[in-house]
């Protein structure tokens, strides 16, 4: 078993005193992030990355704090689900249908409880299907050349809406103008400025560190501002929390529903396009499908919250499997861990396992330990983080903007950064009025130079025939997952995220529509 | 109207994106494909997706009232000050009035948002200066 000897190896590397530390404070962290309203994954991994890289962390030391975060968050966002039926994040949306009822009938302490055993038992197994599965991506990424890396990098282009994507235009809009932002500087083969204006700064081109935390963090700030007069203030109300340990009785009839929707979870993660909220979405309706005989489930029903949040913790490992694999992430929480290895000058991709498996399995480590704290932060704790649900917006929203700022200016002590990044967040928030997905923006500035160096380099070989982009199986096989991708979600888009926006709505009937 | 805008602007955008890309000096050591060939490419993708909602438009989103959309461009403004006088005023006093504005305008009573603009201050320098040891913006004051 050579997968287990390196992942040996990984824990030698992870249990150093500073490295649980990190994950400790990373866990705690993210999981205040995931809770509060507003602040997801990735807005919470965006704005600490350029901090763990200011503060010079050393590579496996930054990414364990900041993978102890992204899994935090996903444990995190299902508490303001429950006890105020304000989803922490989208992948909690299916997580508000039988948790708020269940806090409501009083039993918010055990809900919270449960969906935390769930959220661990989805990771814990996602992270074993990472172990297992990850080597074998590598084995058929190896066989991978310039051209088959052109045709992924389109392919993890085309999915990435998802297929609960509206409309495709607009995603290809949001991954050309990354694409273009990332253009931007002196050309990394013939040494020529492009697009720079004679503008001295631009010669390095766009940090996507500053593109990162203007898009995500300062436009949530500018949302938040425009809706000053919104709900805000309602979140102050009292709820009953309860028991807080779920009785053996409660765990053992929810282990069938959590085993099948964490490898369910898992599946939607790994394939392209799916992600955390998919992986949410179905387990909650094929659990409902299965054992909802009484229609209890939209009622409170204890597996109702465990199918869901089992779900899309699983999918969330799953999804770091092409991440860490073939360097393409498949999700935009993942998409921002991808800039945190870039930011630490790790390429991720098959290479990573051969070269850094100290990284690699450091990391995985480092997953399964974060896991188990955040277990036993989870159970005791989950009442001091409900408290943070207290902390007004208000408040809240110009700290967050603050350490954006300190992050940036950490990175390079310039203004004129600072000025791109409020310039990101305006087009951020412009954006996202217009419904223009932004993590395609990102992934656009991060892979955007990768992209065009497999490009030149596919038909730099070739002598000038372009036809090499389709010149063997395997890459017309990416074409063509690209092509269906891309298509996919045209056709069926729209009636799935009706679906998922009416299972959401019908909660109190308790209904789900077929 | 909104994806229409979006679109028109799309499509300029691309336009000139393309005609850069055309003026991108050749080296005489290029490669086959040179500097001009992907932006030329990303250009018509961009374009035609722009076309797309120019001529098939979404429902439009609802903006902000006038009196809401000039407290953004006053935020945004506050922001690009911020990284303006950042290097001049020094880190604490920026910050502080930075989100001492931020939370008044989020709707904090005047005197309370001066007292948690401060706080944040200070706290974001406590955390990240004394005990992180994280360089930030100094000004004539030392801080």
């Amino acid at each position: 078993m050579e997968v287990l000897a390196s992942l040996g190896d990984g824990f030698s590397v992870a249990f150093t005193l500073q490295n649980l530390m990190l994950a400790a404070l990373g866990c705690f962290l993210g999981t205040i992030m995931g809770a509060l309203p507003g602040l997801g994954p990735s807005n919470g991994v965006a704005i600490l990355i350029p901090l763990a890289f200011t503060l010079g962390l050393p590579p496996t030391a930054a990414l364990i704090l900041l993978t102890s975060v992204y899994y935090g968050a996903m444990y995190g966002g299902r508490i303001s689900s429950i006890l105020l039926n304000i989803p922490g994040d989208e992948p909690a949306l299916m997580t508000c249908l039988d948790g708020y009822p269940m806090a409501q009938k009083g039993r918010a302490g055990e809900a919270l409880a449960l969906s935390g055993v769930a959220s661990f038992v989805g990771a814990f197994l996602a992270t074993w299907g990472l172990v297992f599965i990850a080597p074998q991506l590598v084995k058929v990424a190896l066989l991978f050349g310039p051209a088959e890396y052109f045709a992924l990098f389109t392919l993890a282009f085309a999915t990435l809406g998802g297929i609960s994507s509206t409309n495709q235009a607009k995603a290809a809009f949001a991954a050309a103008l990354g694409l273009g932002i990332a253009m931007i500087g002196v050309d990394g083969q013939t040494g020529v400025p492009r697009f720079t204006f004679g503008e001295v700064h631009l010669y390095d081109g766009i940090d996507f560190l500053v593109a990162l935390v203007g898009l995500f963090a300062l436009s949530e700030v500018l949302i938040f501002l425009e809706h000053r007069h919104g709900e805000s203030e309602a979140s102050a109300k009292k709820v009953e929390i309860g028991r807080i340990t779920p009785s053996l009785s409660m765990l053992k009839y929810c282990t069938p529903t959590m085993l099948r929707t964490s490898v369910l979870g898992f599946v939607a993660g790994v394939l392209p396009g799916a992600g955390a909220s998919l992986g949410s979405f179905i387990s909650y309706s094929m659990e409902k499908r299965l054992v909802d005989r009484e229609g209890t489930f939209g009622t409170g029903d204890p597996r109702g919250v465990a199918a869901p949040e089992a779900g899309n913790n699983a999918a969330a490992g799953g999804a770091l499997v092409p991440m860490l694999a073939l360097g393409v992430p498949g999700s935009g929480t993942t998409a921002v861990l991808l800039a945190v290895l870039l930011a630490l000058n790790i390429t991720p991709g098959p290479l990573l396992f051969t070269q850094n498996p100290d990284v690699v399995w450091g990391l995985i480590a480092a997953l399964f330990i974060g896991n188990f704290m955040l277990l036993a932060m989870n159970i005791p704790m989950v009442g001091m983080f409900t408290r943070v649900l207290l902390v007004p917006p208000r408040i809240l929203m110009p700290v967050v903007a603050m350490v954006s700022f300190v992050g940036i200016y950490g990175i390079s002590g310039s203004s004129f950064d600072l000025l791109v990044m409020v310039l990101f967040g305006v087009l951020g928030w412009l954006l996202r009025k217009l419904d223009v997905p932004l993590v395609p923006i990102i992934l656009g500035i991060l892979l955007g130079n990768a992209m065009e160096a497999n490009l030149r380099r596919a038909i730099s070989i070739s002598d000038g025939d372009w036809s090499v982009l389709v010149g063997s199986p395997l890459a017309i096989g990416l074409w063509v997952i690209a092509f269906v991708g891309f298509i996919l979600p045209i056709i069926f888009g729209a009636a799935l995220k009706r679906r998922m926006k009416l299972a959401a709505s019908k909660e109190d009937e308790g209904e789900l529509v077929d | 109207m909104s994806d229409r805008i979006l679109g028109g602007t799309g499509i300029v955008l691309s336009l000139f994106f393309i005609w850069q890309a055309t003026l991108i000096e050749i080296s005489p050591f290029s490669d086959v494909v040179g500097p001009s060939a992907f932006p030329i490419i990303i250009g018509v993708v961009l374009g035609l997706s722009s076309l797309y909602f120019l001529v098939k438009p979404d429902v439009g989103p609802e903006w902000p009232a006038p009196a809401r959309l000039f407290e953004i461009v006053m935020a945004v403004a506050v922001m690009v000050l911020y990284a303006e006088l950042l290097p001049v005023l020094g880190f604490i006093i920026a910050t502080a009035l930075a989100s001492s504005y931020l939370t008044w305008r989020l709707g904090t009573r005047p005197l309370q948002s001066v007292l948690v603009g401060v706080l944040t201050s200070g706290g974001i320098y406590l955390v990240f200066r004394v005990i992180l040891g994280l360089s930030l913006a100094r000004g004539p004051f030392g801080f």
